[in-house]
């Protein structure tokens, strides 16, 4: 390897961008043509993907989560991607299903939605879930069944958690893929869920992936945003993310492994 | 006034201007989710026909947007040129189409002031994709600060070097990778993942001493929000271009947390720091199809209008760069490669026509139905309309904001098929610093230039 291309191997390591490629006149190397079209190949099935919602029933009732199923009124993907307001509403027969499930108030309804990467659910929301729980056994909330949701956007949250009547709503979804990214899941926490809140109302913790924020770590967020919406009674943009402070106020007393 | 137009036994009728725009503009998703485009092909044939017999004078007449209701049609309507429009006056859609394709450079650059966006609109939904590449072609806008941009027979490269969290060291090795590969006349511009005055702070430090370490002809840009700008400005941090995000109503640059008033201080405060060394074009916009529905802002209007729209709230702002990021809003806007190639063409053509120097980011997300393949597409048609500019992104993937766009190769192709060049003054220093030949082609790296010099002490 000469001297120069020693360099650009070193600086290709300060970035997830894709520099030092080289070229074969104007054109890329063929090497780099086929990364790129398997990385865009990637990306595409995460988005185009049916989500498995039976096996992630199945896996979050063996962590010992109560289950729900329900539908947008998206009827499939194309109409999904096209009309964002159907991926927001309850198809009637889950709307029903959540009505019969609705008891008495709870303080956190957690949905499960597959969002623009059911592969992002798939391989990342039980794992959250499990460590999620005990961050909510230890404070004592009340939780409704955890619903799967397909076709389903952010904002179907708020049907979900007026439904079952809860204090707030948190909902795992995959996040639209990058192109080095297909595997991320976002989780949007609402407090008072209601259709028709705005995101700006909303707390995101995003890019909940093994190469970006871990599953305890987004837990300890999750938990830490919930506690403030519940002592403050809101979420959104006046409720500024200051968990990293909290966590490593946490860490200093050994009280977290993450 | 409802307006009719006939075929066979079926007589087609459009309540008002703006549903007939609508219903006459090239079928796409938004318009749809807007529940605003033509409902069979014939209805949106019959709207252009239609629309093809208004005279340009019943366009001025009648706003969209009332004159009370909205500030960007009290820009458009007050800074009109009657006297430019004089020339025109006469014609209605279909005619000004015909007076485009034969007017001269000359002709174009006389009447700009006078065309209004819904003008533009108007002719762009009648007209052809080559009709819009053939016309744009012949518009120039040339600006200037630190070089000479929109020259005949130039493209100009934005170096993009965006990195997840802004890590400096990251950041230069990919602007160090554009400009090896002779990117970034345009401007070399940083999306940043924070938002704080203090970050910005590190990047404009960052940009000011690479451009004056390697006397670059070019202007560095952190494309933050406008306040956030005009905060660094007051600090005293080196700001270059001033960036906002803007669009074609009143009520979607609320939603953007811009007014006209915030953006005349930032331009004059761009002005006042003189950094311009060639010329004072010192503003940056970007704009994209679908932003006003998306801010539940767009009156009813078709998106393409509304685009053109922003055009004319950058317009009397001189900027030296203004791009829509056409595929960038997602597939419920612009579902595929064909709504998106044709939304590209239609808003160069639409700011060039305004006499605004429009570049575009050819790109596209990973739920839309398009790919690279798409966009060599798009790239190759915006460089036959004689495109301001475009993206330069390391491998077109962009790991920050996660989309796709075009790669510092891309702009290595268009050069090479359609003979494009640089800014002069950056072409020159490339040159001067034995990267080129004469004719702008890339060399092969020399060891030891005093690029990779400087990557050197970087990775060391």
């Amino acid at each position: 390897m000469s001297e120069d291309a020693k360099v650009w191997a070193r600086l290709a390591g300060l970035t997830p961008a894709r520099i030092g490629l080289g070229r074969a006149g104007s054109g890329l190397p063929t090497r780099e043509v086929l990364r790129f079209g398997l990385a865009h190949a990637q990306a595409r099935d995460a988005v185009h993907a049916p989500m498995d919602a039976d096996a992630i029933a199945r896996a979050i009732a063996a962590l010992g989560f109560a289950t729900l199923r329900v539908a947008s009124r998206a009827a499939d993907r194309a109409t999904y991607l096209r009309r964002p307001d159907l991926g927001r509403a309850l198809a009637e027969e889950g709307r029903q299903a959540l009505e019969q499930a609705a008891g008495d108030p709870i303080d956190l309804a957690i949905v499960v939605a597959d969002g623009l990467s059911a592969r992002a659910v798939h391989e990342g929301a039980a794992g959250f879930l499990a460590a999620f729980k005990p961050h909510a056994d230890r404070a004592g909330w009340r939780l409704a069944p955890v619903v799967v949701a397909t076709q389903a956007r952010v904002a179907l949250s708020d049907a979900v958690g007026s439904a079952l009547k809860a204090r707030a709503v948190a909902v795992l979804i995959g996040e639209r893929p990058g192109l080095s990214s297909p595997d991320s899941l976002g989780i949007y926490l609402t407090f008072a869920p209601r259709p028709g809140r705005s995101d700006a109302e909303r707390n995101c913790i995003s890019n909940v992936r093994p190469a970006g924020l871990s599953h305890p770590l987004a837990a300890f967020k999750l938990d830490w945003l919930l506690t403030q919406a519940f002592a403050r009674g809101l979420t959104g943009v006046s409720l500024k993310d200051e968990s990293d402070a909290a966590l490593a106020a946490a860490q200093e007393a050994n009280m977290i492994d993450v | 006034m409802a307006y009719r137009h006939v075929v066979g036994p079926r007589s087609w009728a459009f309540a008002d201007l703006a549903e007939l725009m609508a219903k006459a503009t090239p079928v796409r998703s938004g318009d749809r989710l807007a529940g605003l485009a033509a409902e069979s092909a014939e209805e949106g044939s019959a709207a252009r026909w239609c629309l093809a017999d208004v005279p340009l004078r019943e366009i001025l007449a009648k706003p969209l947007i009332a004159y009370e209701d909205d500030d960007v049609t009290r820009l458009i309507l007050d800074g009109h040129d009657a006297a430019a429009f004089a020339e025109i006056a006469h014609l209605t859609v279909g005619d000004f189409r015909e007076f485009l394709l034969v007017a001269t450079s000359e002709t174009l650059a006389r009447i700009a002031p006078g065309i209004t966006p819904e003008m533009a609109a108007a002719v762009s939904k009648i007209s052809r994709n080559q009709d819009l590449i053939l016309i744009a072609r012949k518009c120039r806008v040339v600006t200037r600060f630190r070089n000479t941009i929109g020259l005949p027979g130039t493209m100009a490269v934005r170096l993009q070097p965006n990195h997840p969290t802004d890590d400096p060291a990251g950041i230069t090795a990919a602007i160090l990778d554009g400009l090896s590969y002779g990117c970034g006349d345009a401007v070399i511009g940083i999306n940043p993942a924070s938002d704080s005055v203090a970050a910005l702070g590190k990047l404009l430090h960052l940009l000011d001493a690479i451009i004056q370490r390697h006397a670059i002809p070019t202007q560095g840009c952190v494309l933050t929000h406008v306040t956030t700008t005009l905060e660094a400005m007051n600090r005293g941090l080196p700001v270059d271009l001033v960036f906002q995000s803007i669009a074609g109503t009143q009520g979607a640059n609320a939603g953007f947390g811009v007014t006209l008033a915030i953006l005349k201080e930032a331009h004059e405060a761009m002005l006042a720091l003189k950094r311009g060394t060639v010329g004072d074009n010192g503003m940056y916009f970007e704009t994209g199809q679908g932003s006003a529905l998306s801010a539940n802002a767009h009156h009813g209007i078709d998106q393409q209008t509304l685009e053109a729209r922003a055009y004319a709230v950058a317009r009397p702002f001189r900027p030296l760069l203004v791009n829509t990021v056409v595929g960038f809003i997602g597939p419920e806007y612009l579902y595929d490669g064909k709504e998106i190639i044709r939304a590209g063409l239609e808003d160069h053509f639409c700011g060039k026509l305004m006499g605004v120097p429009l570049g575009v980011d050819v790109c596209y997300t990973n739920h839309a139905e398009a790919d690279q393949n798409d966009m060599d597409v798009l790239l190759t048609l915006l460089g036959a309309a004689g495109c301001t500019y475009v993206m330069g992104v390391p491998g077109a993937d962009d790991v920050m904001l996660n989309y796709q766009s075009t790669s510092f190769h891309d702009s290595l192709y268009v050069r090479e098929v359609l003979g494009l060049k640089r800014a002069p003054e950056f072409e020159a220093w490339l040159h001067a610093l034995g990267m080129t030949d004469d004719h702008g082609t890339l060399l092969p790296a020399e060891p030891g230039s005093p690029l990779l010099a400087d990557a050197s002490g970087l990775a060391a």
